[in-house]
Protein backbone atom coordinates (compact mmCIF):
# COMPACT_ATOMS: atom_id res chain seq x y z
CA UNK A 1 0.00 0.00 0.00
CA UNK A 2 1.92 3.09 -1.17
CA UNK A 3 -0.16 5.72 0.66
CA UNK A 4 -1.46 5.01 4.15
CA UNK A 5 -3.97 7.60 5.31
CA UNK A 6 -3.59 7.21 9.05
CA UNK A 7 -6.83 7.37 11.04
CA UNK A 8 -5.34 7.40 14.52
CA UNK A 9 -1.99 7.85 16.18
CA UNK A 10 -1.72 4.09 16.71
CA UNK A 11 -2.52 3.53 13.05
CA UNK A 12 0.21 5.96 11.99
CA UNK A 13 2.75 4.44 14.39
CA UNK A 14 1.90 0.90 13.24
CA UNK A 15 2.34 1.95 9.60
CA UNK A 16 5.70 3.53 10.44
CA UNK A 17 6.78 0.44 12.37
CA UNK A 18 5.99 -1.68 9.35
CA UNK A 19 7.78 0.70 7.02
CA UNK A 20 10.17 2.89 9.06
CA UNK A 21 11.58 4.62 5.98
CA UNK A 22 8.15 5.78 4.79
CA UNK A 23 7.75 9.46 4.04
CA UNK A 24 5.69 11.18 6.71
CA UNK A 25 3.31 13.57 5.00
CA UNK A 26 1.67 16.36 7.00
CA UNK A 27 0.38 19.39 5.07
CA UNK A 28 2.49 18.58 2.02
CA UNK A 29 3.54 22.17 1.41
CA UNK A 30 7.26 21.33 1.57
CA UNK A 31 7.22 17.71 0.45
CA UNK A 32 5.02 18.12 -2.61
CA UNK A 33 7.17 20.92 -4.02
CA UNK A 34 10.08 18.45 -4.06
CA UNK A 35 7.91 15.61 -5.39
CA UNK A 36 6.47 17.77 -8.19
CA UNK A 37 9.98 18.82 -9.22
CA UNK A 38 11.06 15.21 -9.31
CA UNK A 39 13.74 15.77 -6.70
CA UNK A 40 12.08 13.50 -4.15
CA UNK A 41 10.92 10.02 -4.96
CA UNK A 42 7.89 8.62 -3.23
CA UNK A 43 7.43 4.94 -2.62
CA UNK A 44 5.74 4.66 0.75
CA UNK A 45 3.83 7.47 2.40
CA UNK A 46 2.19 7.71 5.79
CA UNK A 47 -0.21 10.67 5.62
CA UNK A 48 -0.83 12.01 9.12
CA UNK A 49 -3.02 14.98 8.21
CA UNK A 50 -6.14 13.33 9.57
CA UNK A 51 -4.84 11.80 12.77
CA UNK A 52 -7.20 13.20 15.43
CA UNK A 53 -4.60 12.99 18.22
CA UNK A 54 -2.31 15.35 16.29
CA UNK A 55 -4.97 18.05 15.89
CA UNK A 56 -5.80 20.92 18.19
CA UNK A 57 -4.11 22.30 21.26
CA UNK A 58 -4.62 22.46 24.99
CA UNK A 59 -3.33 24.59 27.80
CA UNK A 60 -2.08 23.10 31.01
CA UNK A 61 -1.14 25.75 33.55
CA UNK A 62 1.63 27.86 32.05
CA UNK A 63 2.21 25.44 29.18
CA UNK A 64 0.59 25.29 25.78
CA UNK A 65 0.63 21.94 24.00
CA UNK A 66 0.25 22.21 20.24
CA UNK A 67 -0.60 19.10 18.24
CA UNK A 68 1.88 18.56 15.41
CA UNK A 69 -1.01 18.89 12.96
CA UNK A 70 -1.94 22.43 13.99
CA UNK A 71 -1.86 24.57 10.84
CA UNK A 72 -0.44 28.06 10.39
CA UNK A 73 -4.02 29.32 9.95
CA UNK A 74 -4.94 27.81 13.32
CA UNK A 75 -1.88 29.37 14.96
CA UNK A 76 -3.16 32.76 13.79
CA UNK A 77 -6.39 32.24 15.79
CA UNK A 78 -7.19 34.62 18.64
CA UNK A 79 -6.65 31.93 21.26
CA UNK A 80 -3.18 30.90 20.16
CA UNK A 81 -2.07 34.41 19.29
CA UNK A 82 -3.00 35.56 22.80
CA UNK A 83 -0.73 32.89 24.32
CA UNK A 84 2.21 32.95 21.89
CA UNK A 85 1.86 36.14 19.82
CA UNK A 86 5.21 35.69 18.07
CA UNK A 87 4.20 32.25 16.82
CA UNK A 88 1.01 33.72 15.39
CA UNK A 89 2.96 36.57 13.78
CA UNK A 90 5.42 34.10 12.27
CA UNK A 91 2.55 31.97 10.95
CA UNK A 92 1.03 35.04 9.35
CA UNK A 93 4.20 35.49 7.27
CA UNK A 94 4.09 31.96 5.84
CA UNK A 95 3.05 31.68 2.20
CA UNK A 96 -0.51 32.43 1.18
CA UNK A 97 -3.85 31.59 2.82
CA UNK A 98 -3.85 28.34 0.81
CA UNK A 99 -0.43 27.37 2.20
CA UNK A 100 -1.33 28.40 5.74
CA UNK A 101 -4.47 26.23 5.57
CA UNK A 102 -2.35 23.18 4.77
CA UNK A 103 1.08 23.66 6.35
CA UNK A 104 1.58 22.58 9.96
CA UNK A 105 3.89 23.29 12.87
CA UNK A 106 4.93 19.63 12.90
CA UNK A 107 5.76 19.83 9.22
CA UNK A 108 7.83 22.97 9.75
CA UNK A 109 9.84 21.06 12.37
CA UNK A 110 10.02 17.91 10.28
CA UNK A 111 11.52 19.88 7.39
CA UNK A 112 13.92 21.67 9.78
CA UNK A 113 14.81 24.27 7.18
CA UNK A 114 16.99 27.13 8.45
CA UNK A 115 14.27 29.39 7.01
CA UNK A 116 11.45 27.64 8.90
CA UNK A 117 9.32 30.49 10.19
CA UNK A 118 8.15 28.95 13.47
CA UNK A 119 11.63 27.82 14.47
CA UNK A 120 13.14 31.00 15.98
CA UNK A 121 10.18 31.52 18.31
CA UNK A 122 10.14 27.84 19.31
CA UNK A 123 13.89 28.05 20.06
CA UNK A 124 13.40 31.21 22.12
CA UNK A 125 10.59 29.51 24.03
CA UNK A 126 12.78 26.42 24.54
CA UNK A 127 9.95 24.28 23.19
CA UNK A 128 9.82 20.61 24.13
CA UNK A 129 8.85 18.08 21.48
CA UNK A 130 6.99 14.88 22.25
CA UNK A 131 8.16 12.23 19.84
CA UNK A 132 6.35 8.92 19.44
CA UNK A 133 7.10 5.60 17.88
CA UNK A 134 5.48 2.19 18.23
CA UNK A 135 8.19 1.46 20.78
CA UNK A 136 7.39 4.38 23.04
CA UNK A 137 7.58 8.07 23.71
CA UNK A 138 10.44 10.48 24.27
CA UNK A 139 10.72 14.19 24.90
CA UNK A 140 13.36 16.35 23.34
CA UNK A 141 14.17 20.05 23.72
CA UNK A 142 14.00 21.76 20.36
CA UNK A 143 17.70 22.62 20.27
CA UNK A 144 18.46 18.90 20.43
CA UNK A 145 15.87 18.18 17.75
CA UNK A 146 16.89 20.60 14.98
CA UNK A 147 20.57 19.78 14.58
CA UNK A 148 21.58 21.06 11.15
CA UNK A 149 20.41 22.30 7.77
CA UNK A 150 17.27 20.21 7.17
CA UNK A 151 18.57 17.71 9.71
CA UNK A 152 16.77 16.63 12.84
CA UNK A 153 16.84 13.96 15.48
CA UNK A 154 13.75 12.13 14.27
CA UNK A 155 14.57 8.43 13.86
CA UNK A 156 12.95 6.05 11.39
CA UNK A 157 9.61 4.94 12.77
CA UNK A 158 9.15 8.10 14.84
CA UNK A 159 6.85 11.05 14.41
CA UNK A 160 6.32 14.35 16.22
CA UNK A 161 3.20 14.19 18.35
CA UNK A 162 3.14 17.59 19.99
CA UNK A 163 5.12 20.71 20.72
CA UNK A 164 4.94 22.23 24.20
CA UNK A 165 5.81 25.85 24.89
CA UNK A 166 5.59 28.03 27.98
CA UNK A 167 2.98 30.79 27.97
CA UNK A 168 4.92 33.92 28.92
CA UNK A 169 3.52 37.19 30.18
CA UNK A 170 4.63 40.18 28.15
CA UNK A 171 4.76 41.40 24.56
CA UNK A 172 6.41 39.44 21.74
CA UNK A 173 7.56 40.41 18.26
CA UNK A 174 8.52 38.37 15.22
CA UNK A 175 10.15 40.13 12.27
CA UNK A 176 11.13 38.70 8.92
CA UNK A 177 12.83 40.04 5.83
CA UNK A 178 12.27 38.80 2.30
CA UNK A 179 12.34 40.28 -1.18
CA UNK A 180 8.73 41.46 -0.84
CA UNK A 181 5.98 41.78 1.72
CA UNK A 182 4.12 38.53 1.30
CA UNK A 183 4.62 34.92 0.34
CA UNK A 184 8.36 34.90 0.80
CA UNK A 185 10.88 32.49 2.14
CA UNK A 186 12.76 34.25 4.88
CA UNK A 187 16.13 35.87 4.17
CA UNK A 188 16.58 36.77 7.82
CA UNK A 189 14.18 36.60 10.73
CA UNK A 190 14.19 37.52 14.37
CA UNK A 191 11.99 36.90 17.37
CA UNK A 192 11.97 38.79 20.66
CA UNK A 193 9.92 37.64 23.64
CA UNK A 194 9.53 39.28 27.01
CA UNK A 195 8.96 37.56 30.30
CA UNK A 196 7.59 40.23 32.58
CA UNK A 197 7.50 37.89 35.59
CA UNK A 198 11.24 37.31 35.37
CA UNK A 199 12.08 40.70 33.81
CA UNK A 200 13.94 38.85 31.08
CA UNK A 201 13.92 38.84 27.30
CA UNK A 202 14.44 35.81 25.12
CA UNK A 203 15.28 36.07 21.46
CA UNK A 204 16.44 34.07 18.51
CA UNK A 205 17.85 34.63 15.01
CA UNK A 206 16.40 32.70 12.08
CA UNK A 207 17.73 31.90 8.59
CA UNK A 208 21.22 33.20 9.40
CA UNK A 209 22.82 29.91 10.39
CA UNK A 210 22.35 26.18 9.94
CA UNK A 211 19.99 26.22 12.92
CA UNK A 212 18.30 29.11 14.78
CA UNK A 213 20.71 31.00 17.02
CA UNK A 214 20.02 32.34 20.53
CA UNK A 215 22.04 35.55 21.10
CA UNK A 216 22.54 34.97 24.82
CA UNK A 217 24.91 37.88 25.44
CA UNK A 218 22.52 40.24 23.69
CA UNK A 219 19.62 38.84 25.74
CA UNK A 220 21.55 39.49 28.96
CA UNK A 221 22.43 43.03 27.92
CA UNK A 222 18.84 43.91 27.06
CA UNK A 223 17.32 42.13 30.08
CA UNK A 224 19.62 44.05 32.41
CA UNK A 225 19.37 47.31 30.45
CA UNK A 226 15.59 47.64 30.37
CA UNK A 227 13.83 49.76 32.95
CA UNK A 228 11.06 47.21 33.53
CA UNK A 229 8.98 49.62 35.61
CA UNK A 230 8.75 52.13 32.78
CA UNK A 231 9.21 49.67 29.91
CA UNK A 232 12.01 51.92 28.66
CA UNK A 233 15.45 51.28 27.31
CA UNK A 234 18.29 53.61 26.33
CA UNK A 235 19.47 54.06 22.76
CA UNK A 236 22.88 52.84 23.87
CA UNK A 237 21.49 49.51 25.10
CA UNK A 238 19.40 49.13 21.95
CA UNK A 239 22.50 49.67 19.79
CA UNK A 240 24.47 47.21 21.88
CA UNK A 241 21.69 44.64 21.68
CA UNK A 242 21.45 44.95 17.90
CA UNK A 243 25.24 44.73 17.48
CA UNK A 244 25.52 41.64 19.68
CA UNK A 245 22.67 39.98 17.77
CA UNK A 246 24.37 40.67 14.44
CA UNK A 247 27.69 39.41 15.82
CA UNK A 248 26.44 35.91 16.55
CA UNK A 249 24.80 35.45 13.15
CA UNK A 250 26.42 32.80 10.95
CA UNK A 251 24.92 33.75 7.59
CA UNK A 252 25.83 32.35 4.20
CA UNK A 253 25.71 33.80 0.69
CA UNK A 254 23.00 32.17 -1.38
CA UNK A 255 20.48 32.95 -4.11
CA UNK A 256 18.19 34.70 -1.63
CA UNK A 257 20.73 37.07 -0.13
CA UNK A 258 24.36 37.70 0.74
CA UNK A 259 25.88 36.97 4.14
CA UNK A 260 26.70 40.66 4.62
CA UNK A 261 23.13 41.68 3.86
CA UNK A 262 21.75 39.07 6.25
CA UNK A 263 24.00 40.20 9.10
CA UNK A 264 22.96 43.79 8.46
CA UNK A 265 19.31 42.70 8.37
CA UNK A 266 19.63 41.05 11.79
CA UNK A 267 20.98 44.30 13.22
CA UNK A 268 17.96 46.18 11.85
CA UNK A 269 15.39 43.53 12.78
CA UNK A 270 16.64 43.10 16.34
CA UNK A 271 16.56 46.84 17.00
CA UNK A 272 13.16 47.13 15.33
CA UNK A 273 11.70 44.31 17.42
CA UNK A 274 13.07 45.86 20.62
CA UNK A 275 11.70 49.29 19.67
CA UNK A 276 8.26 47.81 19.09
CA UNK A 277 8.27 46.40 22.62
CA UNK A 278 10.14 49.04 24.64
CA UNK A 279 10.10 52.82 24.42
CA UNK A 280 13.40 54.33 23.53
CA UNK A 281 14.62 56.62 26.31
CA UNK A 282 16.77 59.33 24.76
CA UNK A 283 17.18 61.45 27.87
CA UNK B 1 -7.86 1.72 -0.08
CA UNK B 2 -6.64 -1.28 -2.02
CA UNK B 3 -3.40 -1.57 -3.91
CA UNK B 4 -5.20 -1.12 -7.17
CA UNK B 5 -7.24 2.02 -6.85
CA UNK B 6 -8.45 4.72 -4.53
CA UNK B 7 -11.56 6.84 -4.63
CA UNK B 8 -11.78 10.61 -4.65
CA UNK B 9 -15.00 12.50 -4.10
CA UNK B 10 -14.98 15.41 -6.54
CA UNK B 11 -17.93 17.81 -6.77
CA UNK B 12 -20.18 15.34 -5.00
CA UNK B 13 -19.34 12.29 -7.08
CA UNK B 14 -16.97 9.42 -6.41
CA UNK B 15 -14.21 8.79 -8.94
CA UNK B 16 -11.84 5.85 -8.96
CA UNK B 17 -8.16 6.45 -9.56
CA UNK B 18 -6.41 3.32 -10.77
CA UNK B 19 -2.85 2.38 -11.69
CA UNK B 20 -1.46 5.53 -10.15
CA UNK B 21 1.98 6.46 -8.84
CA UNK B 22 2.15 7.30 -5.15
CA UNK B 23 3.57 10.79 -5.71
CA UNK B 24 0.83 12.14 -7.97
CA UNK B 25 -0.56 15.49 -6.89
CA UNK B 26 -4.28 16.08 -6.62
CA UNK B 27 -3.96 18.70 -9.36
CA UNK B 28 -2.44 16.19 -11.75
CA UNK B 29 -5.01 13.53 -10.95
CA UNK B 30 -7.89 15.99 -11.37
CA UNK B 31 -6.63 17.24 -14.71
CA UNK B 32 -5.05 14.20 -16.30
CA UNK B 33 -6.92 11.25 -14.84
CA UNK B 34 -10.38 12.48 -13.90
CA UNK B 35 -11.11 15.04 -16.61
CA UNK B 36 -11.39 18.17 -14.48
CA UNK B 37 -9.15 20.62 -16.36
CA UNK B 38 -10.53 23.69 -14.57
CA UNK B 39 -7.82 23.95 -11.93
CA UNK B 40 -4.72 25.17 -13.75
CA UNK B 41 -1.15 24.04 -13.47
CA UNK B 42 1.36 26.88 -13.45
CA UNK B 43 4.00 26.84 -10.74
CA UNK B 44 3.53 23.45 -9.04
CA UNK B 45 5.01 24.90 -5.87
CA UNK B 46 2.16 26.68 -4.16
CA UNK B 47 3.09 30.20 -5.26
CA UNK B 48 0.44 31.07 -7.82
CA UNK B 49 -2.87 29.69 -6.61
CA UNK B 50 -4.14 28.85 -10.10
CA UNK B 51 -4.74 25.27 -8.92
CA UNK B 52 -6.85 26.30 -5.89
CA UNK B 53 -9.58 23.85 -4.95
CA UNK B 54 -11.67 23.39 -1.88
CA UNK B 55 -11.17 20.40 0.36
CA UNK B 56 -13.92 20.36 2.94
CA UNK B 57 -14.09 23.92 4.21
CA UNK B 58 -10.55 24.98 3.27
CA UNK B 59 -9.12 26.38 0.05
CA UNK B 60 -5.77 24.77 -0.72
CA UNK B 61 -3.34 24.48 -3.61
CA UNK B 62 -4.18 21.15 -5.21
CA UNK B 63 -0.62 20.91 -6.57
CA UNK B 64 0.59 20.47 -2.99
CA UNK B 65 -1.95 17.81 -2.01
CA UNK B 66 -0.87 14.22 -2.44
CA UNK B 67 -3.83 12.80 -4.35
CA UNK B 68 -3.86 9.50 -2.49
CA UNK B 69 -4.17 11.34 0.81
CA UNK B 70 -7.33 13.18 -0.26
CA UNK B 71 -9.63 10.14 -0.04
CA UNK B 72 -12.94 10.43 1.82
CA UNK B 73 -12.95 14.21 1.66
CA UNK B 74 -15.21 16.55 -0.25
CA UNK B 75 -13.16 18.07 -3.04
CA UNK B 76 -14.74 20.98 -4.89
CA UNK B 77 -13.22 22.29 -8.08
CA UNK B 78 -14.22 25.22 -10.24
CA UNK B 79 -16.41 22.79 -12.21
CA UNK B 80 -18.43 22.22 -9.05
CA UNK B 81 -19.27 25.86 -8.34
CA UNK B 82 -22.21 25.94 -10.75
CA UNK B 83 -24.44 23.51 -12.57
CA UNK B 84 -23.27 22.35 -15.99
CA UNK B 85 -23.66 25.13 -18.52
CA UNK B 86 -24.61 27.78 -15.98
CA UNK B 87 -22.59 30.57 -14.45
CA UNK B 88 -22.20 31.09 -10.74
CA UNK B 89 -22.72 34.55 -9.32
CA UNK B 90 -18.96 35.07 -9.02
CA UNK B 91 -18.37 33.91 -12.60
CA UNK B 92 -21.07 36.30 -13.84
CA UNK B 93 -19.54 39.13 -11.80
CA UNK B 94 -16.12 38.47 -13.36
CA UNK B 95 -17.68 38.82 -16.81
CA UNK B 96 -19.62 41.93 -15.83
CA UNK B 97 -16.54 43.61 -14.36
CA UNK B 98 -14.22 42.53 -17.17
CA UNK B 99 -12.04 40.78 -14.60
CA UNK B 100 -10.82 38.08 -16.98
CA UNK B 101 -7.94 38.69 -19.34
CA UNK B 102 -5.82 35.66 -20.20
CA UNK B 103 -7.96 33.65 -17.81
CA UNK B 104 -5.30 31.37 -16.41
CA UNK B 105 -5.65 32.58 -12.81
CA UNK B 106 -9.44 32.87 -13.04
CA UNK B 107 -10.51 29.38 -11.88
CA UNK B 108 -8.35 29.65 -8.76
CA UNK B 109 -9.63 33.14 -8.01
CA UNK B 110 -13.23 32.01 -8.46
CA UNK B 111 -12.79 29.15 -5.99
CA UNK B 112 -11.10 31.44 -3.46
CA UNK B 113 -13.64 34.25 -3.82
CA UNK B 114 -16.62 31.89 -3.66
CA UNK B 115 -15.26 30.62 -0.35
CA UNK B 116 -14.57 34.16 0.90
CA UNK B 117 -18.13 35.27 0.19
CA UNK B 118 -19.49 32.27 2.04
CA UNK B 119 -17.60 33.35 5.13
CA UNK B 120 -18.04 37.10 4.74
CA UNK B 121 -20.92 38.57 2.77
CA UNK B 122 -19.56 42.14 2.82
CA UNK B 123 -15.77 41.95 2.64
CA UNK B 124 -13.92 45.26 2.40
CA UNK B 125 -11.12 45.62 -0.14
CA UNK B 126 -8.39 44.86 2.40
CA UNK B 127 -10.13 41.62 3.35
CA UNK B 128 -10.49 40.71 -0.31
CA UNK B 129 -6.85 41.50 -1.04
CA UNK B 130 -5.82 39.36 1.91
CA UNK B 131 -8.08 36.51 0.84
CA UNK B 132 -6.77 36.49 -2.75
CA UNK B 133 -3.15 37.12 -1.79
CA UNK B 134 -2.36 33.55 -2.80
CA UNK B 135 -3.85 33.93 -6.28
CA UNK B 136 -1.48 35.69 -8.63
CA UNK B 137 -2.78 37.50 -11.70
CA UNK B 138 -0.29 38.91 -14.18
CA UNK B 139 -2.76 40.61 -16.50
CA UNK B 140 -5.39 42.62 -14.73
CA UNK B 141 -3.62 44.53 -11.99
CA UNK B 142 -6.45 43.25 -9.75
CA UNK B 143 -8.64 46.37 -10.01
CA UNK B 144 -11.41 44.67 -11.93
CA UNK B 145 -11.11 41.55 -9.81
CA UNK B 146 -11.77 43.62 -6.69
CA UNK B 147 -14.69 45.21 -8.52
CA UNK B 148 -16.03 41.76 -9.46
CA UNK B 149 -15.91 40.63 -5.84
CA UNK B 150 -18.03 43.59 -4.80
CA UNK B 151 -20.53 42.90 -7.60
CA UNK B 152 -20.77 39.25 -6.56
CA UNK B 153 -21.06 40.18 -2.89
CA UNK B 154 -23.88 42.61 -3.69
CA UNK B 155 -25.72 40.00 -5.72
CA UNK B 156 -25.45 37.50 -2.84
CA UNK B 157 -26.80 40.08 -0.42
CA UNK B 158 -29.77 40.56 -2.74
CA UNK B 159 -28.60 43.25 -5.08
CA UNK B 160 -27.53 45.99 -2.67
CA UNK B 161 -24.12 47.60 -3.19
CA UNK B 162 -22.58 48.95 0.01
Amino acid sequence: MPVTVARSLDHALAALEECPEALILAGGTDVMVQVNKGSMSVDQVVAIGRVPELQGWNREGDWLHLGAGVTYSEMMSKEISSMVPALAQASRTVGSPQIRNAGTIGGNLGTSSPAGDTLPTLFALEAVLTIRSAAGIRKLPINQFVVGVKQNALQPGELIEKISVPVLEGPQEFCKIGPRNAMVISVASFTLLTDSKENRVRSCLGTVGPVPIRPTEAENLLSNGVNWEKNEVSSEVLEGFASLCAEVAQPIDDHRGSAAYRRHAIKILSRRAACRIFSEDNT
Amino acid sequence: MSNDFYTLNVNGEDHQVADSWAGESLLWVLRERLGFPGAKNACEEGECGSCSVRIGEEVVCSCLVLAGSAVEQEITTIEGLSAEGELSDVQQAFIDAGAVQCGFCTPGLLVTIDHLLEENESPDDLTVREAISGNLCRCTGYGRILEAVQIAAASRRGGKRE
